[in-house]
């Protein structure tokens, strides 16, 4: 039996406003328990929200990103329910009529290369706050148990992005995932920080036998905080609801928990003690309505956006469309390879070393390509003298390397290294007929047909001349000296 | 000259302020002595702050001396308790609230202790807001000044007491359905409910946010005008605060007079507030009150306003829904009552929203819950806001044919102690006229036209189009000047 799995995400984004969406206390991370929890954030007697237009501008920029419909009016909504880190008994968000409707994204999927994944919507809304379920104990007791509230994340601006049911597996799921998550880094909207919560994922996964045109029901697992756990609670799931199908059962339409501990999820609410919200208008909040004006100077100020510039990034360098992927995945990246093509490095060659050398070098520093020490104009600068000869594609990973550890720009490396390439057709001329002099045993191998004893003596002309020898130089005296 | 009676009107206590005749500690002094003296029989005060109130008035006095008073200033105020006021009790009429010290203060109140009034206490009402006659007070209901065994209204029952038994000369209020408008007339007193918007709701407990209006009780139109400029204006903490130049409520009334005032006013009587279950009295005193306007200039016209006999209905779908929402925050885990002993978390909810709230609060929640709900939506608050739209519609054609709309403000004038409490549908009943004005978001008041047959105050309610504060006050002032039903005291708080 073939299953087909059907996948939907719903990702919190948070917008990287300064101050929340209805107060003005800092959405800063990682202070002190409710120090960050204004009045209106901890819902005194009497206090009201006010809109933060900045939560605002970067959801229009998401529509924007997307293509999708930028509703002119729109409307807040009270989710209503008890829960002690949701201070008003209501969460502010949008029901009816969000403020982002329709779009798309364009994924390249493991198994149906580019695809375009439709969205639903796009709502703003507020985030609660935490419950920390602790021993707390004052000196000297053994403490018991106890729920502490940190109101600081109470109402903190969210993008929920909410994806059609159009990803087929997993893997597309963590494509889409991803490049989501490249794209609100990419327009400035969020800081996509997944440790702290920044960026989070809620999956829709069902699954239907091949052909099917029915969906199966689904199940929502909530709160996936990472690509890892989301590829890992998607394919959980899928196990799980495949076998559960296979066995004669059936799936129930439920809220699911993925435990990272144990790897798999579990059940947390059927749809039948499912809540009843009460969702109704926010009567303290006016509909949001969005002018022309305001969205033509939010356009205005929007960057080529990563899909347009994949595109370009295939057309006009023939990169590799994966390559082409993997460089648009964040703005900095895309930006350095541009200065490098613009200092005049051939773009296939510009593409190779920033997905390899440097990609591989900032990921051991653990650092952003924001803050790598090599600047695009000294990389350009080393790269102009594999180029030219002056160093090899091998010796100029040891300069690379040097010049990270901030040992200066790849001319003065060279000098001081003497890594400079030997070209001169008489040096080298030398250096093989010493290498051929002192090996005759594996001369001869050769000469009995073995093609391994020629790598060997490539190598070792090489290591004679301590890596600086022009290897095709090399080749050319070897061939012309062995006859 | 004779020193002024510390009892008498805003208007010329602010002038003997300024000619000082008066100083603001002798009048603040007098009114704490007459509240002490009263509010035994009243119950119309909830707190009162004694030492601040004193200290204001020795402030405001300095001030004086030094020109820097303005006309409000060392005048003495008492808020609603509903509203918030930083460093005193904010109780809402609530055990939920009982303990409740407010930690800011709203708008309104900021915006007149800007103006230099001084707060002398906060006043009983309804719990949050939700009744017609002071008695869903935890703290007990407000006594009818002019009769202990009746109901003074409500549910801004304390400041409509304290006013008419002039413990103190303005009292803020907030109207949701009426709550101004209905114990003004029940106790004898002017009130006005302005334009949805004018004041800020910031600090003002919500009870319905979309109808929830904060107000002014005083003697005299003329008095409410002045309260009323000093406390309008925007608020960019309240999204639903209009940003409009402000605006002095007083002006029409401070422009020459005529000996027709209100010649060219087109006062529209509706068809359908005739009958209505109008108590005989009250229908005689507005007819004598409509002969007097027609005196001062006015023509009376017929006009229809065929939908708002839906307004009683539609509110109670409308303020209730939003209620049981906006009260959800009284939970038990930040401030206010927490149930001592519980088992778990839906115990302790359940224990402390059933132990702070009373009966008529916890009847709104479940009716506010139930229009909410899966399935029930559409039928009630989809098609209650449908109906809204139609009342708002009726009175904007009815505009077209008339500048004010006027009739009696309550059905009857105010009644026993306990005679409605058992059924709500006829207390809600109360409220039939005045609804429509919170729904469409225009502005009203009433004042008083004249006593019934057991010597209780009725009132007049003038309703007029988004902004028409100053025509309405004027209105009332004109009449006002021609009659003295205003200046009548009670007979227990004369002396």
């Amino acid at each position: 039996m073939t299953w087909e799995v059907v996948i939907g995400l719903e990702t919190h984004a948070q917008l990287s406003t300064a101050s929340k969406i209805f107060s003005s206390a800092s959405t800063a991370f990682g202070a002190a328990p409710n120090t960050q929890a204004s009045a209106v954030d901890i819902a005194l007697p009497g206090v009201l929200p006010v809109l933060n237009r900045g939560a605002v501008e970067r959801a229009v920029r998401f529509g924007l990103a997307v293509g999708a419909t930028i509703n002119r009016k729109s409307v807040f909504a009270r989710k209503n329910y008890f829960y002690p880190d949701l201070p008003k008994g209501y969460q502010i968000s949008q029901y009816e009529i969000p403020v982002v409707q329709g779009g798309s994204i364009a994924i390249v999927s493991p198994t149906r290369s580019e695809i375009r994944i439709a969205l639903t919507r796009a709502h703003l809304e507020e985030d609660a706050g935490k419950s920390l379920h602790e021993r707390i104990a004052s000196p000297g007791t053994a403490g018991h148990e106890m729920t502490g509230i940190d109101l600081n994340r109470a109402g903190m601006p969210l993008l929920e992005i909410v994806s059609e049911p159009d990803l087929r597996s997993a893997a597309e799921a963590i494509a889409y995932a991803k490049t989501l998550h490249a794209l609100v880094r990419w327009i400035g909207i969020c800081d996509g920080n997944m440790q702290e919560g920044s960026f989070r994922f809620d999956a829709n996964v069902s699954v239907r036998r091949q052909g099917e045109a029915k969906l199966g029901t689904r199940c929502e697992i909530k709160n996936l905080n990472s690509f890892r756990f989301l590829q890992q609670a998607i394919d959980f799931e899928v196990r799980r609801q495949t076998e559960l199908i296979e066995d004669g059962g059936t799936v129930v339409q439920e809220t699911r928990l993925y435990d990272p501990d144990r790897a798999e999820t579990r059940s947390m609410r059927s749809k039948e003690d499912a809540q009843d919200y009460r969702y109704f208008p926010d009567p303290d909040l006016p509909p949001l309505s969005i002018d022309e004006a305001w969205i033509e100077r939010i356009r205005a100020g929007m960057p080529e956006l990563p899909e347009a510039m994949r595109t370009r990034l295939v057309r006009e360098y023939a990169l590799p469309a994966p390559e082409a992927a993997m460089l648009v995945s964040q703005r900095e990246m895309a930006s350095y390879f541009e200065r490098l093509v613009a200092a005049g490095v051939e773009p296939r060659l510009a593409g190779n070393w920033l997905l390899g050398e440097v990609s591989a070098a900032l990921n051991k520093s653990e650092i952003d390509i924001a803050d790598a020490p090599v600047s695009s104009a000294s990389l350009a600068g080393m790269l102009k003298r594999i180029v030219d000869g002056t160093i090899s594609g091998k010796l100029a990973k040891q300069v690379f390397e040097a010049m990270w550890a901030g040992e200066g720009d790849a001319d003065a490396i060279i000098a001081a290294r003497g890594l400079r390439q030997i070209s001169d057709a008489g040096a080298i001329e030398k250096i093989v007929a010493d290498v051929l002099a002192a090996n005759a045993a594996i001369v001869a191998e050769y000469k009995a047909g073995k093609d391994k004893a020629y790598q060997s003596l490539v190598g070792k002309a090489m290591a004679a001349s301590r890596g600086k020898a022009n290897p095709i130089e090399v080749n050319a005296a070897l061939k012309k000296m062995l006859g | 000259m004779s020193p002024p009676m510390i009892t008498a009107p805003l208007t010329e206590l602010s002038q003997a302020l300024a000619a000082k005749r008066l100083s603001s500690v002798e009048l603040v002094e007098g009114l704490l002595a007459r509240i002490d003296r009263g509010n035994g029989r009243l119950n119309a005060f909830l707190t009162i702050d004694r030492e601040r109130a004193l200290d204001a008035a020795r402030s405001a006095d300095v001030q004086r001396s030094r020109g820097t008073a303005g006309p409000l200033t060392g005048i003495p105020i008492a808020h609603k308790d509903v509203l918030m006021t930083e460093g005193l009790k904010t109780t809402c009429g609530s055990r939920m609230l009982e303990k409740f010290i407010a930690p800011y203060s709203a708008f309104v109140v900021e915006q007149l202790a800007s103006g230099g009034m001084v707060l002398m206490g906060k006043t009983n009402m309804d719990e949050f807001a939700m009744g017609s006659s002071n008695e869903n007070s935890f703290f007990g209901p407000v006594t009818n000044p002019w009769n202990a065994d009746y109901v003074a209204g409500g549910s801004s029952g304390g400041s409509a007491a304290a006013v008419a038994a002039r413990l103190v000369p303005a009292a803020t209020g907030t109207d949701t359905g009426g709550s101004i408008r209905q114990p003004a007339a029940l106790s004898g007193v002017c009130g006005i409910k302005p334009t949805y918007g004018v004041c800020s709701r910031y600090g003002l407990v919500a009870f319905a946010s979309s109808l929830d209006t904060p107000g002014v009780f005083g003697q005299t139109a003329a008095d409410c005008a002045m309260l009323l400029t000093a406390m309008a204006g925007h608020d960019a903490r309240d999204s639903t605060s209009l940003d409009r130049p402000g605006e002095d409520y007083a002006r029409d009334i401070d422009a020459a007079v005529t000996s027709k005032p209100l010649a060219g006013l087109r006062i529209g009587l509706p068809r359908e507030y005739a009958g209505e279950g109008t108590d005989a009295a009250v229908a005689r005193a507005i007819e004598t009150a409509l002969a007097e306007f027609r005196r001062l200039g006015a023509v009376t016209v017929d006009i229809s306003l065929p939908n708002v006999h839906l307004s009683v209905p539609v509110y109670y779908v409308i303020a209730s829904a939003e209620a049981s929402s906006n009260l959800s925050r009284f939970d038990g885990v930040r401030y206010g009552h927490r149930a001592a002993s519980y088992s778990d978390l839906d115990d302790m909810y359940c224990k402390t929203r059933a132990e702070g709230f009373g009966a008529e609060v916890k009847r709104r929640i479940l009716v506010g819950t139930y229009v909410l709900s899966h399935g029930y939506y559409d039928a009630y608050y989809l098609k209650a806001q449908q109906v809204r739209r139609l009342i708002a519609d009726d009175f904007r054609r009815a505009y077209d044919d008339c500048d004010l709309i006027v009739g009696p403000t309550s059905p009857t004038a105010a009644f026993r102690l306990g005679e409605k409490s058992d059924d709500p549908v006829k207390m809600y009943l109360n409220d039939i006229f005045t609804i429509a004005g919170n729904l469409t978001g225009a502005p009203a008041m009433s004042i008083p036209c004249g006593f019934d047959e057991r010597g209780l105050p009725i009132g007049l309610q003038i309703q007029g189009d988004h902004f028409a504060e100053a025509r309405i006050l004027n209105a009332a002032h004109r009449f006002q000047q021609v009659t003295d039903w205003h200046r009548r005291v009670p007979p227990e708080f004369a002396a």
